[in-house]
């Protein structure tokens, strides 16, 4: 295991990772919503605590989380510029027919932390949600879209086979781009067309593995029994505790709050 | 009534450019409850085929396979064999599913829609019997490749089967890694499970009670290892080694020096010796 | 070419929860020519190591120097440096991608930028040198059988002339005449280009047949360093390392503590033969007759 993703797993057990899935979902997205919804300063403060209390009660290291802003410097980046110049208002700096605004400054950052918070948000579920209880939160969750015709359990099994060789396929384009590397091919040319010849050294051994890998797998998979992803029943319930109930309701406690000071 | 009957048991398969392979040519084979067979033969001997009709994944161009008195071309038998018949793959990777190691094991009776409590159960007991309980919630990346296939026998024994077919378990793991799933094997089966171990590796073959040596798709040897090690030369012309201790005792018989039969390791060979 | 490591130390995904030190304080050196075993458990750093060699990864600490070069320098020097080097990943036929055989053995020599003419002289002669027959230069590499394929990616390493060539388990996975041919079709090749081999196993025996020098890596750290018959005879060592000594060292060794008079540094089945034979010459015959021939 040489490689690290950014808001990977980790298999700690905080108060957070005993939380019910759904709810925790559900939960971060309120949040995110209300994210959008919070204008004045002291909803900022309300919600920005919040957020800090819950990334405190994941025991997610704080450097771990914070290097998951990384993902979105260029676009906070560009986004903050665009405010900076288009929001109309008293400005500051003068550039020709470019006009920095204060309101432009404030509008910029405003942004930036929105932005940052919900990648906060995103990092705290994927720290403390294994991705077989978020493919199975989701599938219970869309449950009663089954009865429409909608393949969700099929869905979830594709999704968790994914994610569950999705670091086994990492390491496996690592080890065909150094074998190719090895032989001559250089991956990292300024020269567009040899970037272009480079594609088909790493494509076409990596789909040729990940074809002969579907096709073991699914022998091994008839081979355990599987007919199909309908009547299968599952190891893991989820079951709705004090804890989960306490969560949903504080979360909306906050939400509401938030959303009565901005309408006072 | 033995546990696996093949009778008159042909396969052959298609050539893209016309013409046709004849992977298995005339098959009869009985193997009873409780045995411990290996089958051994070079690359193209057919032995990985002949296992994938033991539980129905292939099946015979012509005449009969039987596990537990059930006709494997019956399609509505199929699931029935492959409750009785588990199969662990070469590839650890390759044969889980699921991102953690209780999950997994979960996945066979998931399959045969047992209720939550009697899945949960049946997980516990063969991560138990296997012993990686400590890693239940384990991604398999954390594992040793010995260790995967533990957990993929683990996944089948939650399915209480009658019989392990293992397709070169330890090819592609390292000697400390292939010594824990040949001494898994080795517990299963004094506990009563039939084993199946297809390997090239004839110290894997040795650990078996009877050995069958296959070649060009047909069965030429059956006996039990130390009768087929007899057959070096013969062996040797299919494309076979033998396990080092054998050889040297061959040897040291082709100088006159008598030892007993059925030196298989060399533990016994030292023995006999001194 | 002359390989130098200094203290080398490579960590994985430093500075994260998950950082691993898969090499530490490693110091190697191997010359021109020379025949050199690398074992160790899995997870010992040799596949690390000798990505190293090959310039693919970069040194945490320390350095690696081939002729002077680091390896891993994107420079002309580095890169004409590493062209010298060949390396063969386990399973090397999962690099195949050319849809004829001949196109995929010439894909090196390719990147080398030869002539036309250079490159099918040099994808034939690898072609034959791993035994493959000419007749299957124009089918697809994908549909061979897999030792087949594992030929055809060895010969795609060859043909690049490397004069050292670094093979990670090439016998993996092949039944035993496969693992017996390819073994001594290395080895022919390396007694043809006088080569620097470095050869990653786990079967010892097989190892013992080919080289000269066996380097021991445990936990990052070079354990052992000598003549092979003197690093895999030596059992305590072998064993803190994980592996175990070769059949013959096992059975020499048993008899010794029984107390015959043994050498126990012999690694192959024959000479193991001849030893015991010997020491029987002559000696009271316990539970053996040995009749004159």
């Amino acid at each position: 295991m040489n490689l690290l993703l950014p808001g990977m797993y980790l298999a700690t057990n905080s108060a957070l990772h005993r939380l019910d899935p759904r709810v925790k979902m559900i939960a971060a997205l309120v949040l995110m919503v209300a994210a959008f919804v919070a204008h004045r300063l002291a909803s900022h403060i309300l919600l920005t605590t919040f957020v800090m209390v819950i990334a405190m009660l994941s025991a997610a290291p704080p450097a771990a989380l914070l290097r998951t802003l990384r993902t979105i410097f260029w676009l906070g980046f560009l986004m903050f510029f665009f405010r900076l110049f288009t929001t109309p208002g008293q400005p500051f700096i003068t550039m020709g027919s470019l006009v920095m605004t204060w309101e432009g400054l404030l509008a910029g950052a405003t942004q930036i932390y929105r932005l940052c918070l919900i990648v906060i948000l995103s990092a705290l579920l994927t720290f403390t949600t294994s991705p077989a209880q978020l493919a199975y939160g989701l599938e219970v969750l869309f449950k009663p879209l089954i009865k429409i015709g909608l393949p969700v359990r099929e869905f979830t099994l594709v999704l968790t086979i994914a994610l569950r060789f999705a670091p086994v396929m990492l390491e496996e384009i690592d080890k065909i781009g150094k074998a190719q590397r090895a032989r001559g091919v250089d991956m990292d040319s300024r020269n567009p067309l040899r970037q272009v010849s480079s594609w088909s050294p790493l494509f076409v051994p990596i789909f040729v593995a990940a074809f002969r890998r579907a096709e073991e797998l699914a022998t091994a998979m008839e081979a355990r029994g599987f007919r199909g992803a309908q009547h299968r029943t599952r190891l893991y319930r989820l079951c709705i505790a004090r804890q989960d109930g306490l969560a949903m309701l504080v979360t909306c406690a906050v939400s509401l709050t938030i959303v009565g000071l901005e309408l006072v | 009534m033995p546990l696996i009957e093949l009778r008159g048991v042909e396969y052959a398969y298609p050539l893209d450019g016309g013409g046709q392979v004849a992977a298995l040519r005339g098959i009869d084979l009985t193997i009873e409850r409780g045995e411990f067979v290996s089958i051994v033969g070079p690359n193209g001997s057919g032995k990985s085929t002949l296992a994938r009709h033991l539980n129905g994944l292939l099946l015979p161009t012509a005449g009969q396979v039987c596990v537990d008195g059930l006709l494997t071309s019956e399609p509505h038998n199929l699931w029935a064999v492959r409750q009785r018949v588990g199969m662990v793959f070469q590839n650890p990777d390759n044969q889980i599913v699921a991102s953690t190691v209780e999950e997994d094991v979960a996945f066979g009776p998931e399959n045969a829609a047992l209720p939550p409590d009697e899945i949960r159960r049946r997980v516990d007991e063969a991560l138990a019997t296997v012993g990686l309980i400590g890693y239940r919630s384990s991604p398999p990346q954390m594992l040793s490749g010995g260790q995967r296939q533990l957990l993929a026998i683990a996944g089948l024994l939650a399915t209480r089967p009658a019989c392990l077919i293992f397709d070169e378990p330890a090819s592609m793991l390292d000697s400390i890694n292939r010594r824990l799933v040949v001494e898994a094997i080795q517990r299963l089966n004094a506990e009563g499970l039939t084993i199946v171990l297809i390997t090239q590796t004839m110290e894997e073959a040795a650990a078996a009670r009877r050995a069958l040596v296959m070649h060009q798709g047909r069965i030429m040897l059956d006996g039990s290892p130390a009768q087929i090690f007899e057959q070096g030369d013969q062996l040797r012309e299919w494309g076979l080694d033998l396990p080092t201790a054998v050889e040297i005792a061959h040897r040291l018989r082709s100088m006159g020096w008598r030892l007993p039969p059925d030196l298989l390791t060399i533990d016994q060979l030292a023995r006999a010796l001194c | 070419m002359l390989i130098r490591v200094e203290h080398l130390g490579h960590t994985y995904i430093p500075g994260t929860p998950l950082a691993r030190s898969a090499l530490r304080g490693v110091n190697l050196e191997i010359g021109p020519g020379e025949r050199v075993g690398l074992v160790g458990r899995t997870g010992s750093g040799k596949s690390t190591l000798v990505q190293h060699i090959a310039g693919l990864l970069t040194p945490t600490e320390g350095q690696v120097l081939l002729d002077g070069v680091p390896a891993h320098e994107r420079t002309a020097a580095g890169r004409a440096v590493r062209r010298r080097l060949g390396l063969a990943f386990q399973n090397p036929e999962e690099q195949i991608f050319e849809q004829t055989v001949l196109r995929e053995v010439a894909f090196g020599p390719r990147n080398l930028g030869l002539s036309q003419s250079e490159i099918v002289a040099r994808a034939r002669w690898a072609m034959e040198m791993v035994g493959l027959d000419a007749s299957m230069a124009s089918r697809s590499p994908f549909m061979l059988s897999g030792g087949e394929m594992r030929r055809v990616a060895l010969a795609s390493i060859l043909a690049m002339r490397p004069e050292t060539l670094i093979l990670d388990e090439p016998t993996a996975g092949l039944d035993p005449r496969g693992r017996r041919e390819l073994i001594a079709r290395v080895c022919a090749w390396q007694v043809e280009t006088g080569a620097t081999l470095i050869l990653i196993s786990h079967d010892l025996e097989g190892l013992a047949r080919v080289v000269e020098r066996v380097v021991v890596l445990d936990c990052g750290q070079v354990a052992a360093d000598g003549l092979a018959r003197q690093v895999l005879s030596d059992d305590a060592r072998l064993s803190a390392a994980g592996l175990d000594v070769p059949q013959p060292v096992m059975l020499l060794r048993a008899l010794r503590n029984s107390g015959w008079g043994v050498r126990t540094d012999l690694l192959l089945p024959e000479e193991a033969i001849e030893e015991i034979v010997h020491a029987r010459r002559g000696a009271i015959p316990v539970r053996t007759d040995k009749e004159t021939a």
